[in-house]
């Protein structure tokens, strides 16, 4: 390319003259999926590693003598309404309904505790049967990963709790109805990984 | 309850036995520090600075400001991490014939695992990640990143962690393990002081920040590059700055997850690495590395980039092959996770998985090889000037050649077998990391200095200790691969064989050599800023560069473009400099800008205060700290209004000034 000025009627447009309105918050969604993912990849490794160390009981119970999956069902049918009724409050947010939306979210949290609940009274019945983490790696393994989706839930509830007083103040803003979509994003992702723990430490489990 | 068990509750481990009062080297070097600390706080405290440094740098979302307080950690921590490696060298070149040395072994222990620790999480990813902070956006031409206050949060998290490595130093000790802390050596039997404890909770800290400021930094890419920016028009070091990040979100949740699990067999007692209970310490060293292996490229891919930017800007030339350089670089990144076990084919995984991955490390070295002839068909018939950020290129060339094929002769399993574990091995990674990565940072430096800080860096110092690296990192890393290819295992604190002395005597040489590069360095500098005016240049573009930062003042105004620029070609600066761009004079808008805020910098330090409480057995602190930081991030998320409007008269006021230097150069 010769160095010459192109006489300047031809010259392109360099730069924008007017300041777009950059939506705020526009790469929100994308930043908070890729976050997602990586979360998705810590579950990655916990599953891993149940798979490679589920099987060691060093002499200890096995996950047929200590599963209770009536108990289970009941828990992963708490979590799945939960997901269920977070759709619900995501709907009435996009018709602007404030107290409906707040309603929703409500009994997503009631379902999140529920679930907690559930899951916390098996880890006690667990322990008092001296099928505690330490006793093998099976266990040790066990504990983490299904104790490591429970500790979501519960910041996942901390969250709801929070988006929801962010709600009561602000209402459904644009930043508010964002960070709901958030929530929305991992509340489901929280619900895809129990299918995974569902299916492959208890059904599996249980059949073994 | 009495006085001890008081004390237990409020201190946990801590007492005044942690303190290394009998080792005189520690306090020698603590009294230093000290010193030198209360100095810099004095001083700061003296000329009033504390309010400038708190509103505009430590509350700073800027991504230029905090990509400089990046690199100035790096630097720091490479004077820490060099004084271990020295330290080392001495000692092994003066352990035979029945010397002990001067360090005693577990002092020892912790220098070469500190060493290791320390260049990588706070030296390497620091300098990386500040280039790519800094350069990113500017090269795209965007205002800042996508989450500035993330950035800010990501960099304090980062220097907590550095926080804690270097507290380790005078409170209690650090690992005695190696760089990696592989179970069950790290395990609570058989390292149950708090040095394992302070590795796990600094990386944790520190990785906490480096996996937002890729997602950060990933989202900047994808979505804030100015209209006309496709894909395949971004500059070279863009793209392995998004191949880089896209590495570390991908790698570091493993880090993070191994980590935890090491904590949970020391806290708990869990069995997941341990010897008993069906603990598998193999899963351990898999997990570790399927991270470890592709950190090493997310060090040396934005290297790689530097590389292509100052070879083709010192070339006067486009970049020859571009499409072939970013399908290289997306290649290495998706084999970088296929090859992680070469690291321990001695493992015992057997022929088959060991010649799978012998041969796709192997493969690496093909996109690598196609990025070596990119940079030398650029160099060929080009306009050569050989600054420093081009010697330093060329430098790389020559060294990295070399451990590239020893990497390769590593990568057969038969000959790891006999090289595993051995100095070879030592050589092979500090002469891809040192000639690679750091070569690629001494350039970047060099080459963006003008940019950052408006004036040049001092070019007689920086040859002279482009030299004594240079020179330095030779006589310092060939001794290792003949002392490896004779057997001679790594971390060893004493020798028995006399004959192996002199090797050992010529690294230590090659280490002071590299000693004076450093302060060469540091003096350039001190002149670079004492003779700032003979070095200023108010052009914005001292070296004839091609990519947009280049069009930007140096430094750029905070809202770095005026007006978004429109992109029409690859190398949009050398375009619109061909094609004859104006800068525009008039005409300005109002820039919305977000705002400062400290709440970065208040939840690193709560993080900092929690991790030192659970180092130390002290869970009232823990707790404490914890609840603080849910509390803090929680109030942080109740500030609704984040971002404001630079005027337009400022605007106006910014680029005039501009016009007028720029008026009065020609």
């Amino acid at each position: 390319m010769s160095g010459t000025t192109l006489p300047s009627g031809d010259r392109p447009v360099f730069y924008e003259t007017e300041e777009h309105a950059h939506p705020e918050g526009a790469s929100t969604m994308l930043g908070f999926w890729i976050y997602l993912m990586s979360d998705c990849l810590i579950f990655a490794c916990l599953f891993a590693t149940y798979a490679v160390l589920g099987g060691s009981y060093a002499g200890g119970p096995g996950p047929r003598d200590l599963f209770e999956l009536p108990l289970v069902a009941l828990n992963t049918t708490m979590l799945l309404l939960s997901s269920i009724t977070y759709g619900f409050a995501m709907l009435v947010m996009d018709k602007g309904r404030v107290g409906a939306t707040q309603l929703w979210l409500a009994i997503t949290g009631l379902f999140g505790l529920a679930f907690l609940s559930i899951e916390l009274t098996e880890f006690a019945n667990l322990i008092h049967e001296g099928a505690t983490p330490q006793r093998s790696a099976f266990l040790s393994s066990f504990f983490t990963l299904v104790g490591t989706h429970g500790l979501h839930v519960t910041f996942g509830i901390v969250w709801l709790v929070t988006l929801m007083a962010q709600v009561a103040r602000h209402g459904l803003i644009a930043a508010n109805r964002r960070r709901l979509m958030c929530l929305s994003l991992f509340w489901h992702f929280l619900d895809v990984i129990w299918i995974g723990v569902f299916t492959f430490v208890y059904l599996l489990g249980v059949l073994r | 309850m009495d006085s001890t068990d008081l004390a237990k509750l409020v201190f946990g481990r801590l007492s005044w036995e942690s303190l290394p009062v009998h080792e005189p080297i520690v306090m020698g070097t603590f009294v230093a520090v000290a010193i030198g600390g209360i100095a810099l706080l004095v001083a700061i405290t003296r000329f009033s600075l504390w309010g400038y440094l708190w509103r505009e740098w430590f509350t700073t979302v800027d991504h230029k400001r905090i990509g400089i307080m990046y690199m100035i950690l790096g630097l720091i921590m490479l004077l820490r991490g060099f004084s271990d490696a020295i330290m080392m060298r001495a000692q092994q070149a003066i352990a035979f014939n029945g010397s002990e040395g001067y360090l005693p072994a577990h002092h020892y222990d912790q220098i070469f695992t500190a060493h290791g620790v320390i260049m990588i999480f706070f030296v390497a990813m620091p300098l990386v990640t500040g280039l790519m902070n800094y350069i990113v956006p500017l090269q795209i031409g965007a205002r800042d990143v996508s989450f500035p206050f993330l950035n800010n949060f990501s960099f304090w998290m980062t220097a907590a962690g550095a926080v804690l490595v270097m507290m380790s130093l005078f409170v209690g000790e650090f690992a005695r393990t190696g760089w990696l802390a592989y179970p069950p050596l790290s395990g609570i039997a058989y390292s149950p002081d708090v040095g394992v404890d302070y590795y796990i909770w600094s990386l944790q800290v520190a990785g906490v920040g480096t996996l937002l400021s890729g997602v950060n930094l990933i989202a900047t890419i994808v979505k804030m590059r100015a209209p006309g920016m496709s894909m395949m028009r971004m500059p070279v070091f863009t793209w392995t700055a998004l191949c880089t990040n896209v590495l570390i979100v991908a790698a570091f949740p493993v880090l993070t997850a191994v980590l935890a699990l090491l904590s949970l067999d020391r806290y708990l007692g869990t069995a997941f690495f341990t010897n008993d209970f069906g603990g598998n310490p193999m899963m351990y060293v898999n997990l570790i590395w399927i991270w470890g292996h592709p950190e090493v490229y997310i060090l040396i891919l934005p290297a790689f980039g530097i590389f292509s930017e100052v070879t083709s800007t010192f070339s006067g030339k486009r970049l020859f092959g571009y499409t072939s350089m970013v399908y290289a670089t997306v290649v290495i990144t998706i084999l970088s996770y296929l090859v992680w076990l070469h690291h321990f084919f001695t493992m015992g995984s057997g022929a088959s998985v060991n010649s799978f991955f012998g041969i796709t490390t192997m493969v690496i070295s093909i996109p690598t090889g196609a990025k070596m002839f990119n940079w030398l068909f650029t160099m060929y018939r080009g306009r050569i000037r050989f600054e420093l950020p081009m010697m330093w290129t060329i430098a790389f060339m020559l060294t990295f050649v070399v451990g590239g094929m020893t990497g390769v002769l590593l990568a057969v399993p038969p000959a790891d077998f006999v090289l595993h574990n051995s100095l070879f091995l030592v050589a092979h990674f500090h002469n891809v990391i040192i000639g690679g990565v750091l070569f690629g940072l001494f350039a970047g430096i060099n080459y963006w200095f003008p940019k950052a800080f408006g004036f040049r860096l001092d070019p007689v110092w920086g040859k002279r200790s482009f030299w004594c690296w240079v020179v330095g990192f030779w006589a310092a890393f060939m001794p290792l691969y003949i002392l490896g290819l004779m057997g001679v295992t790594r971390r060893m604190r004493v020798f028995d064989d006399p004959s192996l002395q002199i090797w050992f005597v010529i690294a230590a040489l090659g280490a002071v050599l590299i000693a004076l590069g450093i302060a060469c360095m540091l003096i350039q500098f001190y002149v670079s800023v004492r003779d700032r005016e003979k070095l200023r240049d108010v052009s914005g573009d001292p070296w004839n560069g091609r990519t947009l930062e280049w069009s930007t003042s140096s430094p750029p105004p905070d809202y770095n473009f005026a007006f978004t620029p429109v992109i029409h070609d690859g190398d949009a600066w050398a375009d619109m400099k061909r094609r004859g761009y104006e800068r525009p004079t008039e005409g300005f808008r109002p820039i919305h800008m977000p705002s400062n805020t400290g709440a970065g910098i208040v939840l690193a330090g709560l993080s900092a205060a929690t991790a030192f409480g659970l180092i130390w057995y002290m869970w009232w602190l823990a707790a404490v700290g914890f609840v603080g930081l849910l509390a803090v991030a929680i109030g942080h998320t109740f500030n609704y209004k984040r971002d404001f409007h630079v005027p337009a008269e400022e605007v106006e006021r910014v680029e005039g000034r501009r016009t007028a230097l720029l008026a009065g150069r020609s």
